[in-house]
């Protein structure tokens, strides 16, 4: 067991130290395919780690990614860059708290409107600030180049990773799946199933949110439309869905042929992206029910049971 | 035996064509163009970013192609739809500089998207003329993105002069000093409105309604209805399209009586003109051209031909003038190395629909409409930073 990890380990520094190297090849547009498969890697594993667990659909990505934008741009002009990241990381945890706290009681479809409507209030929060303040969009004008935003992204990576593996091994992880799989036994058999539920909520809220932060410079003008898109939010969940949620790596392989297929839909067909992107999700559906990973460990067991049988 | 001759003919077809082929192509300059064709931003686009493109890209191949140095070079125009979010812009810009290798890049739509996309531009050394882009930080940016250029104008200007446009029909003793003031709840509207309360103040106005609205708000009854209660002498609205056709849609059915009516955004849209009539006249707002101008006229005239819309009577040209601003740029450095295209743009004049337009030190363009009124026919320039033929404003009377 040890030594599987051991391998496993390895084999993740090797993927790791291999992407890095990406940004040496001097293609930009390699570079920035990189930089929205780490982004919506990092998104998609921490949203994983909470929502796959639990069955609990998050639709608060844009809220933290844009409380993390929001960070980084307000921030700049008082703190060095690298300070705010961390600081974002801060607030999307406590915004996490605050709202896991306020909702995690509540189940199924409750959760998942009240998510999707954080992103809005906080926007809204935002655009009445402004008008009082009369202070329009917000400038992050820095000589960070996308290769460093890259760097950051992977190092994220990294860490999320690193997270979901130690969650996945502790009493925390053990008491998710028990909530994922009845929350009413896991309540019996004495775990705190607000308490675990708000703690992994916190991990993928400042996950988001540093990913906003990261990402703040590539954008130069943050304002509210565009840093709380509620796109955001969705092609994460699809993202991940394609992916699978059941193990860490799960999202991966969701993110990877996702983003070079909707590179392909840009690219191609530049009048039809929404109509060709429905349609892809369609075929996923019903191709694909249990995403990626699905596909792949069906696959690994029909080849060992015709091992066998031969 | 019959399939073999056809398949032979074919590909002796196929073979002299590709042969023919290079011995007729002519030189072909691709020019990249991002825009939103869906997401918040698409209506903007399709009024004033997508047919200056066709129309320009349509006109340049009609008449031959680009000069640059005696070859005639035709365009060819990839369109990537950016969706109205940055990340797509950076990815489509990206992929036009890089997959496509486009000979040049057409600046994006909007502030945001503009921004979102200075430093690639910067970094493959293109040119990129906004013409949809306003910031107040223009020294700041052109510092960082030496590519970058500036048409539309600044809002301290375009507020700057509304207050002057009612502080000389006060001083006519046209109107009075009272001052109702709206605006949207949005970025737009938030910075315009930010920036004229104190102007107002300044001039001596006495701001007896103030109110702002979130954007999308579908019923705008209740705004018109205080605003007419405090019985200003003019309404002054920084407004969005979908507010500025609602509000003027309130004031009819309210009878506002008012010297002077301004609503921000879209008064110079024809759809605005088309949709109120005669209640049109003697609405203000930002923007402007100078009606009478051929070049304009003609410009119009052409739009309507090839788009089958008329352009609007603010961003429209100036969408149009970056593409001329660009075209006679590479003309005139009979190149098409853009770095030598981008130093002909800092150190020369051009000649466009909206008139001579020449950059200043910080690659902005100084000369720009800011005020415009529907008079007869048109939305005319009455106040600019320095346009040539500005029409004297007319007082508001009515709504029939």
């Amino acid at each position: 067991m040890i030594r599987a990890d051991g391998r496993t380990l390895a084999l993740v520094a090797l993927v790791l130290a291999v992407a890095a190297c990406l940004p040496l090849t001097g293609s930009a547009y390699w570079l920035s395919l990189g930089i929205s498969i780490a982004m919506y890697t990092v998104l998609t594993t921490s949203w994983a780690l909470f929502s796959g667990p639990t069955h609990y659909i998050s639709l608060a990505t844009a809220a933290f990614f844009g409380v993390g934008s929001y960070t980084t741009g307000i921030g700049i002009e008082y703190l060095p860059y690298w300070a705010l990241p961390p600081i974002a990381g801060v607030l999307g945890a406590v915004m996490a708290a605050l709202v896991g706290l306020a909702t995690l009681r509540l189940s199924g479809v409750y959760f998942v409107i009240f998510t999707l409507g954080l992103a809005e209030l906080v926007r809204q929060v935002i655009i009445w600030f402004q008008n009082i303040s009369g202070q329009k969009g917000i400038y992050v004008l820095t000589k960070i180049t996308e290769a460093q935003i890259f760097w950051q992204l992977l190092g994220l990576a990294a860490l999320v990773y690193a997270a979901g593996w130690a969650i996945g091994r502790s009493r925390l992880g053990f008491a998710l799946r028990i909530i994922g799989d009845d929350e009413e036994v896991a309540r019996h058999s004495g775990i705190n199933t607000a308490r675990a539920k708000v703690a992994l909520f916190m991990v993928s809220g400042a996950a988001a949110a540093v990913v906003g932060a990261v990402l703040a410079p590539r954008f130069v003008y943050i304002e509210p439309s565009t840093a709380f898109t509620p796109m955001l939010s969705f092609q994460v969940v699809i993202m991940a869905l394609l992916g699978g949620t059941g193990r860490l790596w799960g999202p991966l392989v969701g993110v990877i042929p996702f983003t070079f297929l909707w590179e392909a839909i840009s690219a191609s067909f530049p009048n039809q992206t929404t109509l060709l992107l429905g349609v892809s999700f369609l075929v996923i559906v019903y191709l694909l029910p249990r995403g990626f990973v699905g596909l792949i460990e069906g696959t690994r067991r029909r080849m060992r049971a015709r091992e066998a049988f031969a | 035996m019959k399939r073999r001759t056809l398949l032979n003919t074919t590909v002796a077809l196929t073979l002299s064509a590709a042969l023919a082929g290079p011995a007729l192509a002519q030189e072909t300059l691709k020019i990249g163009a991002v825009g939103p064709k869906t997401g918040p931003l698409a209506g903007g686009a399709a009024v004033t970013h997508w047919p200056n493109i066709e129309l320009w890209s349509t006109e340049v191949n009609e008449r031959g192609g680009i000069d640059v140095d005696g070859t005639k070079y035709m365009v060819e125009i990839i369109e990537y739809d950016d969706q109205t979010n940055p990340s797509e812009t950076i990815s489509a810009v990206t992929r036009l500089a890089t997959q496509d290798e486009a000979d040049f890049i057409l600046a994006p739509y909007s502030t945001g998207l503009n921004l979102a996309a200075a430093p690639i531009f910067d970094r493959f050394g293109y040119p990129q003329v906004t013409s949809t882009a306003s910031t107040d930080r223009v020294g700041e940016l052109s510092d960082q993105f030496p590519n970058l250029f500036f048409l539309l104008g600044q809002n301290s200007e375009i507020v700057g002069d509304a207050v002057e446009i009612l502080t000389e029909l006060r001083e006519a003793g046209d109107i009075g000093n009272r001052v109702a003031m709206v605006n949207v709840a949005d970025a737009f509207g938030i910075e315009l409105a930010a920036s004229a309360k104190p102007i107002f103040e300044e001039a001596g106005f006495e701001l007896v309604y103030e109110t702002s609205y979130p954007l999308g708000t579908p019923d705008l009854s209740p705004v018109m209805k205080s605003a007419k209660d405090s019985e200003p002498d003019a309404f002054v609205a920084w407004s969005y399209p979908p507010d500025t056709f609602g509000l003027t849609e309130q004031a009819v059915i309210e009878e506002l009586d008012v010297g002077v009516f301004y609503t921000a955004v879209a008064t110079a849209f024809p759809a605005y003109k088309q949709r109120f009539g005669a209640a049109a006249e003697g609405v203000m707002g930002i923007g402007g051209v100078n009606a009478e101008s051929e070049s304009f006229q003609d410009y119009a005239a052409r739009h309507m031909e090839v788009t089958g819309q008329a352009p609007d009577y603010w961003a429209s040209g100036m969408m149009y003038a970056s593409l001329q601003i660009l075209e006679q740029a590479i003309t005139g450095a009979g190149t098409i190395d853009r770095d030598t295209v981008t130093q002909y743009i800092k150190d020369n004049s051009f000649d466009t629909v909206m008139g001579t337009i020449e950059f200043d030190e910080n690659n902005n363009n100084p000369a720009y409409w800011t005020v415009g009124q529907w008079q007869g026919d048109a939305f005319r320039g009455v106040a600019s930073t320095g346009r040539e033929g500005a029409v004297d404003p007319i007082l508001k009377d009515g709504w029939e």
